[in-house]
């Protein structure tokens, strides 16, 4: 009896409520025992609680199945994108991310414009951007060209007050300035000559070596054949490319862009027959929604949506081919070779671009170059997939990069990759804009490998069409649609 | 005593308790962070708004470096690009020395400086020191003009960075001497940038803090610049793995 007694008065003690002798204790100890032993009591009160909270919750549930609530008695998925959105942006590569987050940038009030971005390969293992080799550069022929790329190194040199996320770390582009090295042979010399103008109107540091200048500065160059050459000094050089798109998508979710993983299969549109100046009926469409298939899942979901920007890259023509609208855009695959040569040049070995068409640059410190080239039109290799075939390395890198940089002649291929080019092959210059048939979706698609370096000045300028309404900081209206339909190209003179 | 009062006593006992030993696991050897930035911390963790106030601070002080290394178009108008120049290194706190003359002008740690400068006209800038100033590749422009300047030091300065280091090319044909040590935002792709810098001589490099393998970095960068003086002091070069 003791030790039942006091193991009771333990128990007590424990519960840590009463504190009183162990005398008093047995009378309410016992009384209490007993209370929590009948059971009958406090089931019926359990009863009448839970019939409360069951009544609020019923209550709860005809609220929510009013109309203008967005319950509905169907489960939910959460994997599916929202029902209806302000502004789908199909493609999240780096010029998807970048006009997301140029467009919430530009809102007006936190919130105030909804933002969907359609992604179909989550691992980005197949995306032009991450892909690339990551080089940004003024000397382009282009006065919209050169101004996209400076507007761009602008961006980059603040990169981090553009695109700082609160509590984490700093965005490191791991910027090479080592500038770019454009040679040129006695053939398209003054063409070189006649950009460097226009680089150097526009505001371009770039300055133009001769061959004996070009010899002494690179002396591991061999400038056999070799006129002129024209050197970046300033904002030209090669960055990371996964940083930039990592650091764009953190940055637009953070300010509440909906990410949304899968494909888009279909628009549904209404059209619209006008008349044109000639007389001709046209089908002026406008995009109500857009189906986005979920990427490892059966499901699809309409997006309900005021505008869409294509910014599909490489393929941008699948997307814009399903409202029936030829656009002059296709994937390209383009090798690029790891190469090394311990005795290659040193640290200040630029992004060299010779005017065979094939360049180089450094990759790390250890000895490493990336190189490569693009094909003949002829000879374009199937786009169906990424392999890399060596044999092209042999043929038509290694020849001239050998001739090129005598030093390089004893390289070892270490690894090799390769990546999709949005070739516009109207042009090869950036579509931006709305196009004139289709009233709501935007084009920033076919930059035809510039993509990633005009990235942050391309976002702002679509931005500036959608908040704004027209082009406000740099006026790209030259690169709109219009030029593909009136067949007026805006061709690069490139010296390659 | 009553009962009540003793298990009320009891709970307070108990809560004191939970206090302390909350404290004691909290406290670490790490020295806490100042109180207003532990009070920020306290409310970011429960207002969005704090956050608000953060970023706005953040872009407030990035305005502020903006302004104080903004173009000086107007004295340049005025008295020519030499007095903005140097008008523009005393403002930042920095000091130089005019060609052919052996006195410095600088600022003193208030910020005063002497408006003596102003008597040299047109004479240009051949040594300037902007050590721990706040100079950035902005503020650069304002010594565009200076074909003649010999030395830059910039030791610990917080806003040089690799585009800093990239514009220094409109001082290729002169600069000489150039001390970037203790600068912590310059990293290996910057220092590529100082291959336009053909005429240089001596380089300081001490302790870099971003710069990644120190040892491999150093011999590139003798190796492009054969002419120069590297000096790097402060790295740890031992090739043992640090535990």
């Amino acid at each position: 009896m003791s030790t039942w007694r006091g193991l009771h008065v333990n128990l007590r003690k424990a519960h840590g409520l009463f504190t009183v002798s162990s005398r008093h204790t047995w009378k309410y100890g016992h009384l209490t025992l007993c209370k929590s032993l009948s059971t009958g009591r406090a089931l019926r009160n359990d009863f009448f609680k839970d019939l409360e909270a069951q009544l609020a919750a019923a209550r709860q549930k005809a609220l929510d199945a009013l109309p203008g609530s967005g319950w509905s008695p169907v489960e939910m998925n959460r994997g599916l994108p929202p029902e209806r959105t302000d502004v789908v942006i199909v493609g999240g590569g780096v010029i998807g991310w970048s006009v997301a987050y140029w467009i919430k940038q530009k809102e007006k009030r936190r919130g105030g414009v909804n933002v969907v971005v359609v992604e179909k390969d989550p691992t980005y293992s197949q995306a032009s951007t991450v892909l690339s080799a990551g080089g940004i550069r003024q000397q382009f022929s282009l006065p919209e060209n050169i101004c996209l790329s400076l507007a761009s190194a602008e961006f980059m040199k603040n990169i981090n007050e553009h695109l700082h996320v609160l509590n984490e770390d700093p965005v490191d582009l791991q910027f090479n300035q080592s500038g770019y090295l454009f040679l040129a042979n006695e053939e398209v010399a003054h063409i070189m000559e006649e950009n460097y103008k226009t680089q150097r109107t526009a505001g371009a540091k770039v300055s133009l070596l001769s061959a004996t200048q070009l010899k002494e500065k690179f002396p591991w160059i061999n400038t056999e054949g070799v006129a002129l050459a024209s050197y970046g000094l300033e904002n030209e050089g090669w960055f990371d490319p996964w940083t930039l798109l990592q650091a764009f998508k953190r940055k637009a979710l953070s300010m509440g862009v909906v990410q949304c993983l899968g494909e888009v299969t279909d628009f549904k549109y209404t059209s619209n027959i006008a008349r044109n100046a000639q007389g001709d009926q046209v089908a002026q469409r406008r995009v109500r929604s857009v189906k986005v298939q979920v990427s490892n899942s059966l499901e699809f979901q309409p997006i309900e949506c005021a505008l869409v920007v294509n910014a599909a890259g490489a393929f941008s023509g699948t997307v814009a081919a399903m409202l029936g609208i030829p656009l002059p855009v296709e994937p390209r695959k383009r090798y690029i070779y790891v190469v090394n040569c311990p005795d290659g040049p040193g640290l200040d070995t630029p992004f060299l671009i010779d005017y065979s068409g094939v360049w180089f640059r450094r990759e790390g410190l250890g000895g490493n170059y990336i190189a490569g080239t693009s094909p003949e039109e002829a000879l374009e290799p199937d786009t169906s997939n990424l392999e890399v075939d060596h044999q092209f390395f042999e043929e038509k890198v290694w020849p001239h990069l050998a001739s090129r940089v005598p030093a390089l002649e004893k390289l070892k291929v270490t690894s090799s990759w390769a990546g999709f080019y949005d070739y516009n092959t109207f042009d090869q210059n950036g579509i931006i804009g709305l196009h004139p048939l289709i009233n709501n979706m935007f084009f920033a698609t076919g930059f035809s490998g510039h993509g990633l370096q005009h990235s942050p000045a391309v976002g702002r300028a679509v931005a500036e069409l959608i908040m704004e309404g027209d082009f406000t900081s740099l006026n790209l209206s030259n690169l709109g649609f219009r030029r593909i339909l009136q067949q007026e190209p805006m061709l690069e003179r490139n010296i390659v | 005593m009553s009962a009540p009062f003793m298990s009320l006593y009891r709970c307070c006992q108990r809560s004191a308790l939970l206090v302390v030993s909350r404290r004691s696991l909290s406290s670490s050897s790490v020295s806490p962070p100042p109180l207003h930035t532990r009070i920020l911390l306290y409310l970011t963790q429960r207002f969005y708004d704090v956050e608000m106030l953060q970023s706005w601070m953040s872009l407030r002080r990035w305005k502020g470096v903006q302004k104080r290394n903004s173009f000086y178009g107007y004295a340049q108008q005025q008295y020519g690009s030499d007095i903005a120049a140097a008008y523009y290194i005393l403002n930042m706190k920095g000091g130089f020395r005019f060609v052919g003359q052996s006195d410095w002008f600088s600022a003193d740690r208030r910020g005063k400086f002497n408006w003596a400068f102003m008597d040299h006209k047109n004479t240009p800038l051949e040594e300037v020191n902007m050590n721990y100033t706040g100079i950035n590749y902005r503020g650069l422009e304002n010594l565009e003009g200076q074909k003649t300047l010999r030395t830059l030091s910039l030791r610990g300065c917080p806003e040089v960075d690799d585009w800093f280091l990239a514009r220094l090319h409109m001082f290729q044909d002169s600069l000489e001497e150039l001390d970037i040590s203790h600068c912590p935002r310059i990293t290996t792709g910057g220092l590529a940038a100082l291959r336009n810098l053909k005429g240089l001589k001596r380089l300081d490099v001490s302790s870099l803090p971003e710069i990644s393998s120190p040892g491999v970095v150093i011999i590139l960068l003798e190796e492009m610049l054969p002419k120069c003086d590297v000096t790097a002091n402060g790295y740890d070069h031992n090739l043992r793995e640090e535990s």
